[in-house]
């Protein structure tokens, strides 16, 4: 060993040992309890922007007074990030945050079969009697790993003066009055329909729509349970979206459209008059007012549910829907429970409901809402006969991200409906 | 430095949920075998990907190559405004990747300046969606990594010819060569080690590309034309929540570059590098 790689093998040990240290420091700084009987929790959401992080901190803020001695630490995360890296990234390392956002379904079975949630049955049951129905997907094997705060459906947002301009004197109730008002808006020089293509989930939502309106709710039931994609009608889906492309309802360039970032995107069109319609979920209001010029929710702004399909199995009424919940990390101290029960008590929905920035899961708050398009959504979502939960969210990260892959290449003119099907039956045999 | 290799290459052969635990491992219903890299090789996707490489690799040897050498020949003639020009075209380099991406990706977007500049000076008839219409899309990212590396490989070229003596210039001169004949026959030769240098910096950077395609293309033209095996990995490791089968593109990225860098090495590096890395190969 000569000279160099000695000092070479010194600085990398050096390097290490540094490393190490700092390692070190990380996990004693992140422990919870300290000696003194005070308690830290952490708690991660996705408000970042609008009225909802200073909502949290409100709610932070009110737990700490009345619980002396629990800390409560809040940080709000882009959703994405939160959902994608952070979130799992933080299990896996075994250093979660106590209480954390959870979305319902397949990511959801996930994370209870690796242990990494609480079941939240035994200390707080009457909070999640308030919620009725809408917990179902938090739940796995009858026990309840999350609360939803929030929950809505999907349902095209308009611009009424556009609308009435075009001549259309009420919103379509069946696939072709669509098509035939896309017609007609185009004819008045307007863009139909704008889609956040580039995201790819923006787009897939469209192939959820036509599935979950060909096909019976009993079909995708078993296919969320045993993912059995065998029933022709998701084939079906494929080609009556394949043919609705062909009717060319979309902006041009929808291909690398992101959806809610800019004036660019898919709702920053709608926001700024440059287009007519677009498909989106409950948060969409929001997004839309976020993007125009003096920051308002516009006024033209509407809303209809995804209209029926004449002659299919599908349940005209039945709507895709899909929340935002809280659970607990399974090893969070009991003061997490108790939180949660606080984040779903009547006076926080009210406030929640009352911020406008989504629709609150406990009946008696719904009364608060003030915005108009989201007293349209709660209707909207009353009056659906059934409710599936966002298929990728339903099906989980795998069969999601294939059967999201699959109808982009639709959109984009390289696959068929049959890849579709054929990419979802394929990942799932990788589980 | 070898760790996360082997972990890399541990994981790649489970198939491994979205939320991973270490007991995963010991499980050997997950283990899968070579199934990953079996299954990296049947998809489309992973072929166009490394085909997206490998295209980047060659029209950057043949594109910003030459432009590198020739731009460094003019420059380093004494001229006017000389080191204004040195820093303007370093700029880009220095600039960060994703700040870059971002700004390109604004300007290219259908209503951003790109088009709005063809409009204002009366090519409106070429605007195009020039990171949206997955038939262009690699081309345009390719103009914006000739736009971004092209200087570093200047500055290169320009640190080479300073080891290029004066005299030999001359003495060609005073024999009657040409300027041409004079780069021709005794600079770009007297250059070679360091075009050499610069090939295999870029090879490699083509090769590992990630930062600018993720930031500039959006996900679905991303996936339709300009898939790099870098982001197929992330898109499949971490987005499609499939940890195993992600290691696997690693692994084989990093396999695929090896080979790469030590046919190089032993072809076309031989004499440069003697003694230095290849100490085996005489």
């Amino acid at each position: 060993m000569n000279r160099r790689s000695t000092t070479r093998l010194v600085t990398f040990a050096a390097a290490a040992g540094l490393a190490l240290a700092s390692l070190t420091a990380c996990s004693a700084g992140g422990d919870d309890n300290a000696a003194d009987g005070e308690v830290t929790l952490t708690w991660w959401h996705n408000a970042t922007s609008g009225p909802m992080p200073a909502v949290w901190e409100e709610v932070a803020s009110e737990f700490e007074a009345a619980h002396p001695g629990v800390k409560v630490e809040q940080t709000g995360y882009q959703n994405e990030d939160l959902q994608r890296t952070l979130i799992p990234n933080a299990l896996a390392s075994g250093d979660a945050p106590d209480l954390f956002q959870v979305w319902p379904g397949g990511e959801l079975r996930d994370q209870v079969a690796n242990g990494y949630l609480k079941p939240l049955d035994d200390s707080i049951a009457d909070t999640i009697a308030s919620v009725g129905a809408t917990v179902n997907p938090w739940q796995v094997d009858g026990k309840t790993y999350g609360i939803p705060f929030t929950f809505g459906i999907e349902g095209f947002w308009y611009n009424k003066d556009q609308f009435k301009e075009a001549g259309i004197s009420a919103p379509p109730t069946t696939l072709d009055e669509l098509i035939a008002d896309n017609a007609k808006l185009r004819e008045a020089g307007f863009t139909p329909i704008a889609v956040g293509a580039g995201d790819k989930w923006p787009a897939a939502h469209w192939w959820y729509q036509f599935a979950l309106h060909s096909c019976s709710p009993e079909t995708l039931q078993t296919a969320e349970k045993d993912f059995d994609f065998s029933d022709p009608c998701f084939v079906e889906a494929g080609q009556q979206l394949k043919d609705f492309i062909g009717t060319n309802p979309f902006q041009e360039g929808f291909l690398g459209t992101p959806a809610q970032q800019g004036a660019g995107s898919s709702a920053g069109l709608v926001a700024n008059g440059q287009a007519a319609m677009e498909l989106m979920g409950h948060w969409n209001a929001g997004v839309i007012g976020g993007l125009t010029p003096d920051q308002q929710v516009p006024a033209f702004l509407g809303w209809f549910p995804f209209p029926g399909i004449e002659g299919s199995a599908g349940d005209p009424t039945a709507a895709l829907g899909g929340g935002d919940g809280f659970g607990c990390s399974a090893d969070a101290p009991k003061e997490c429970d108790e939180l949660l029960a606080y984040i779903m008590s009547d006076e926080v929905q009210a406030k929640f409901a009352a911020s406008g920035s989504g629709i609150p899961t406990v009946p008696s708050a719904v009364d608060s809402l003030e915005d108009p398009n989201l007293k349209a959504v709660a209707e909207g979502l009353a009056n659906a006969s059934f409710v599936q939960l966002w298929l990728d969210t339903a099906y989980g990260t795998t069969v999601g991200n294939a059967m999201n892959e699959g109808i982009v290449n639709l959109f984009a003119g390289t696959g068929t409906p049959e890849d579709i099907v054929k990419k979802m039956t394929d990942a799932a045999a990788t589980l | 430095m070898i760790l996360p290799v082997i972990l890399a290459a541990v994981y790649s052969f489970y198939n491994l949920p979205a939320a991973f635990k270490w007991e995963n491992l010991a499980d050997p219903e997950r283990f899968v075998g070579f199934d990953n890299y079996i299954r990296a090789f049947q998809t489309p996707e992973f072929i166009k990907a490394i085909g997206n490489n490998f295209i980047i690799l060659v029209l950057s040897l043949v594109i910003q190559g030459p432009i590198a050498i020739g731009v460094a020949l003019l420059l380093n003639r004494p001229m006017r405004g000389r080191a204004v020009i040195r820093l303007l075209i370093f700029v880009p380099y220095v600039l960060a990747e994703v700040i870059a991406g971002l700004s390109w990706k604004l300007l290219l977007q259908p209503t951003g300046g790109v088009n709005a500049l063809l409009e204002a000076i009366g090519l409106g008839a070429l605007k195009q969606n020039w990171l949206a219409d997955p038939n262009i899309a690699l081309w345009t990212l390719f103009a914006i990594l000739t736009w971004k590396y092209v200087g570093f490989a200047i500055i290169l070229m320009l640190a080479g010819l300073q080891g290029v003596p004066e005299e030999l210039a001359e003495a060609a001169q005073i024999d009657g060569a040409t300027w041409w004949q004079t780069q021709r026959y005794i600079t770009i030769p007297l250059l070679a080690p360091t075009i050499r240098i610069w090939a295999f910096l870029s090879m490699i950077g083509a090769l590992q590309l990630f930062d600018m395609v993720w930031v500039t293309v959006a996900p679905t033209v991303r996936q339709m034309s300009t898939e790099t095996m870098a982001t197929y990995m992330v898109q499949q490791g971490q987005f499609a929540g499939q940890p195993g089968y992600g290691s696997a593109i690693a692994v084989i990225l990093f396999f695929i570059s090896l080979v790469v860098a030590l046919l190089y090495q032993r072809f076309a590096l031989r004499r440069d590098l003697q003694g230095a890395i290849t100490r085996g190969v005489r």
